[in-house]
């Protein structure tokens, strides 16, 4: 007898399925009912560039203490795929269990000793009961939510209550759906009694929290932030923002009493298209955004870069998979942010927004729209695929009413008509952001040319080089003040004084809150700097010097943010130690841990000679 | 390279226009283009129109791209606000910028380097989406910036000045149009604004996606013998099926025409366009037949100018996405931001 893990409310569950096979709702009704019962849960997708007949997984993490990173390994594994049921098998940890469709009878070699072998007839017990292949093939799917939720304590209850939310409004799907439940449950109960050692315990874990995608939650803060042109073209893992900012739209923009939208939603016919509407929009006074990801952000290059040098406000929200190239388009990565810092040719820097999960995709997506107008530049909210396309369980989200939008300095009519100077390049208050007028504004006052070409303060075409060295150290400035203004980093000190620091951002944040609870118990302790934008605030310089060695956790190859804080910050890069992870998966708290005691125990060994600071 | 400023002096006994604007009111900067371009005769056809349609000049946004073209907003309406772009990409940022204000004139001015090459795409598109705009090309089969190149729109077998022979087969921008759906297409001559100006006055105020396509010699690099886009040459092939006259509100116009050979297209606004028939066959409103001739004419060699295509009925972007009346840059919190009570219930959804 293999030895038998026994958790509660702390385990990891996989489900290996075909794609279109309709198993995505079932799978998410089993992860939702165990929300229902109060314990967090951690959710993510892992699905091929397909449509139909491709290997999809759905891992579920049950976690009471409500750790929102991949853990990495598989405690109950449920390969409903025989394409990938040997890969599947191998990834179960030592006394876990392997659930399956025990139909038909399976040689012992497809199996491992090591492990629980939790067989329940699926096909045999759809196909007595159901006629049509259809019904089979998607009930079949709730028989084994069914027995799960079984073989886990799951209440029944809880599923018969999630039934029926899902088929509200069909209510004939209700009763099938119900009744393949209990099939499974009750197959488990008769035959499978106490076969499993993992066990889900009713707790007060979940409390308030809503349990949403990054990209839905960016296209909710967009409607929140009062963005009214969208123009957009479909590329994973951004398309469902801008799918979800239409359907937010058309629930909550739209006038009451002549049911016109307060909204424009174009799809484009490529990106940079896409892009160029934004920024006519932009510079005709609308709040507008695309969502893209990195193949995108490589076509909207000189866009960006007019944007930049024209200063035109521009919201662009970057779903970052796996790059370069079509790279792994179904993968999660941070490798674009270089790509965005310094897009386009010539010298130019941009704002990036980093939020950590889908609430701060919401707070950052409704800000960044302030960012733009106020800093009349293009904003990047760099959000990836593990925030933007999976689930999590966030905060919930909040709004003050009493919040105006920060139009930036656009310039009225009556201020033009009262004689105040206008120079649509003039710094005339010390913060290097100028005044725009929008088109139409006065008969006489106001109207310039933009263009991408170098001009003088009073937007006159020059090739003087004075005009524009003024004009590019200006720019410059800009910058300076966008530093005051962005999101600041957030400081997690250590419990001990310590030299040791460490720097992360963006959907990193859910492993390393774990991770650094585990330093800490192992004695290891570090202070942590969460970084929220670019360019940095100047708490980011002074934290790296407070510390002697600094690691970086960054998911790409080539340390992206240890060049940016190089390279803004002039800090020698030996003080940096780069944690990298980019196979496409989420990072791990477990990857992080080890990586880092590995690599102070490897100092120990021989220690590294002291940077000055 | 528009160092100088214009005088601001004006003859005290200069017309104005029922809005009380003069022509020097519909000026921009002095041109910097070569003397005697195709393209200045265009910039002079449109302040005509303007001053003759009392549109007051601050609203009108011109939008162009990159290239001798794209330079010349500069030199018309200098109480606009312009926006010189990217190279073919124009269209888009006017898209975009119409979709801001649905209350301007969006004038978008192109050449043929910009728009039958890199810009193609974005030609179509803009009007296939209905954008309710002007969209003028300045077509001289010749990239005049980088000095004598052909475009996309050059003929096969036209000889450049440097004496190169044209292999590629033209791009014809009217037919792009009517096949995108662009809701009126004309084509005329820069060199005669009699033609011109009365189809700018008839395009601005249509209310849909409008092309004129303008055969603009460039004097420079394309004005020699063997070149199809010379001043000799256009004049020589011009076959123009149609004159237009414009007429706003009771402003009758009274000329002596055959009876039957003009009919009137009322516009949404009242105005009406009087087209008189030169060739008795075209009928502008029937797209398929004046893509027929449009097509077997060509084949011959003729350039065919004129009102070529008018839907009188037709539909913008706006209508298609039903946006609400005001102007989307105008709404403010109150009608954009549905509130912390809005999202305390959605935040129930997602639990």
């Amino acid at each position: 007898m293999p030895k038998s893990i026994k958790a509660t409310n702390d385990f990891v569950v996989k489900f290996a399925n075909v794609n279109g096979s309709g198993s995505a709702s079932a799978n998410e009704m089993f992860a939702r009912s165990i929300m229902r019962m109060g314990v967090p849960i951690a959710t993510r997708n892992i699905f091929p560039s397909n449509i139909q007949g491709l290997p999809t997984w759905y891992e579920v993490r049950v976690s009471e203490q409500g750790w929102r990173g991949r853990r990495g390994g598989v405690d109950f594994m449920a390969p409903m795929n025989p394409q990938t049921w040997d890969k599947d098998v191998r990834e179960i940890e030592p006394g876990g269990y392997l659930f399956y469709d025990s139909t038909k009878p399976l040689p012992a070699s497809k199996f491992r000793d090591d492990i629980n072998i939790i067989g329940v007839p699926l096909t045999e017990i759809a196909n007595s009961r159901y006629e049509l292949p259809r019904d089979r093939q998607l009930l079949k799917n709730m028989i084994y939510v069914g027995a799960l939720a079984a073989l886990l304590d799951i209440e029944h209850g809880v599923l018969e209550t999630l039934v029926g939310e899902q088929y509200a409004g069909k209510d004939r799907l209700i009763k099938p759906n119900l009744e393949a439940l209990g099939l499974g449950r009750d197959h488990v109960l008769t035959h499978l009694k106490d076969a499993c050692g993992l066990t889900v315990r009713r707790a007060n874990g979940v409390g308030n929290q809503i349990f949403i995608d990054g990209n839905d939650a960016a296209a909710l803060g967009a409607v929140y932030g009062g963005a009214t042109v969208a123009a957009w073209y479909p590329i994973t893992p951004s398309t469902s923002m801008a799918e979800a900012f239409a359907a937010h739209c058309k629930k909550l923009r739209v006038d009451p009493q002549t049911k016109a939208n307060r909204f424009a939603i174009i799809q484009s016919e490529d990106e940079l298209s896409a892009i160029g509407s934004v920024i006519g929009a932009g510079w005709n006074g609308a709040r507008a955004f695309t969502a893209t990801s990195g193949p995108g952000i490589s076509l909207m290059q000189e866009f960006l870069g007019l944007a930049y040098f024209a200063e035109i406000p521009a919201v662009i929200f970057d779903i970052q998979r796996g790059g370069p190239s079509t790279g792994m388009p179904t993968r999660t990565q941070q490798s674009d942010l270089l790509v965005c810092a310094y897009a386009s040719h010539g010298d130019t820097k941009h704002v990036l927004l980093l939020p950590e999960d889908p609430t701060e995709a919401f707070e950052l997506a409704a800000d960044a729209f302030d960012f733009a107008e106020r800093l009349q530049t293009p904003v990047f909210v760099l959000l990836d695929l593990d925030i933007g396309m999976n689930d999590w369980l966030t905060r919930p989200f909040t709004w003050d009413d009493k919040r105006v939008y920060d139009r930036g300095k656009v310039m009225t009519a009556e201020q033009l008509e009262a004689g105040k100077e206008f120079g649509r390049y003039l710094d005339v208050d010390g913060d290097a952001i100028p005044y725009r007028t929008l088109p139409g504004t006065h008969p006489t006052k106001g109207a310039y040319f933009t263009r991408g070409t170098s001009r003088n303060r009073y937007a006159k075409y020059s090739e003087e080089g004075s005009d524009y060295v003024d004009n590019m150290q200006r720019l410059l400035r800009k910058l300076e003040t966008a530093k005051t203004i962005l999101p600041q980093p957030r400081i997690t000190k250590a419990k001990q004084p310590t030299k040791l620091g460490v720097i992360y951002f963006g959907s990193t944040s859910a492993a390393m809150d774990e991770a650094m609870v585990a330093l800490s118990d192992s004695g290891i302790h570090i202070d942590a700097m969460r970084l929220r934008a670019f360019p940095f605030h100047s708490d980011v310089p002074e934290f790296i010097n407070q510390h002697d060695h600094v690691f970086i956790v960054e998911q790409n190859r080539d340390a992206q943010m240890r060049t940016l804080l190089v390279n803004e910050c002039a800090i020698d890069p030996a003080r940096f130690s780069s944690i990298l992870h980019f196979d496409g998966t989420p990072i791990t708290a477990r990857f992080i841990k080890k990586e880092i005691a590995d690599r102070l125990a490897a100092f120990e060994a021989a220690p590294r000679k002291r940077v000055s600071s | 390279m528009t160092y100088l400023a214009k005088p601001k002096f004006r003859h005290p006994g200069l017309e104005v226009n029922a809005r009380g604007f003069t022509h020097r009111d519909y000026e921009g900067a002095i041109s910097t283009l070569c003397a005697g371009c195709g393209h200045d005769s265009i910039s002079a056809a449109l302040i005509q129109a303007c001053f003759e349609l009392n549109i007051e000049p601050h609203r009108v946004a011109k939008l162009s791209g990159i290239g001798c073209s794209s330079k010349t907003p500069d030199y018309f309406l200098g109480q606009s606000h312009g926006f010189n772009s990217v190279h073919g990409r124009m269209p888009s940022v006017l898209t975009g910028a119409n979709l801001a204000n649905k209350e301007l004139l969006y004038l978008g001015i192109s050449g043929d380097g910009d728009s039958a090459s890199i810009g193609l795409g974005q030609f179509v598109h803009c009007i296939r989406r209905g954008v309710n705009m002007v969209y003028i090309t300045e077509n001289n089969g010749v990239y005049g910036l980088t000095k004598g190149q052909f475009s996309a729109t050059a003929d096969r077998g036209s000889k450049s000045k440097a004496g190169g022979t044209n292999n590629d087969s033209p791009i014809d921008l009217v037919g792009m149009a009517l096949l995108a759906g662009a809701t009126f297409v004309a084509r005329s001559f820069s060199g005669d604004k009699g033609q011109l100006v009365p189809l700018i006055k008839a395009a601005m105020t249509h209310n849909g996606p409008a092309f004129i396509d303008v055969i603009s010699p460039c004097i420079a690099f394309n004005n020699h013998a063997g070149s199809t886009k010379s001043f000799d040459f256009v004049r020589e092939h011009n076959e123009a099926v149609n004159r237009v006259d414009f007429i706003e509100g009771r402003d009758e116009i009274t000329a002596d025409y055959a009876p039957g050979s003009s009919h009137d297209v009322e516009q949404h606004d009242g105005s009406i366009i009087r087209l008189h028939k030169i060739e008795p066959s075209y009928d502008p409103t029937d797209k398929v037949s004046a893509m027929d001739f449009l097509q077997r004419h060509h084949a011959k060699g003729e350039l065919v100018t004129g009102l070529l295509y008018l839907d009188s009925h037709p539909r913008d972007l706006h209508d298609y996405l039903g946006t609400v009346d005001s102007p989307l840059n105008r709404l403010n919190e109150k009608e954009l931001c549905p509130g912390s009570a809005a999202l305390e219930s959605i935040n129930d959804e997602y639990r």
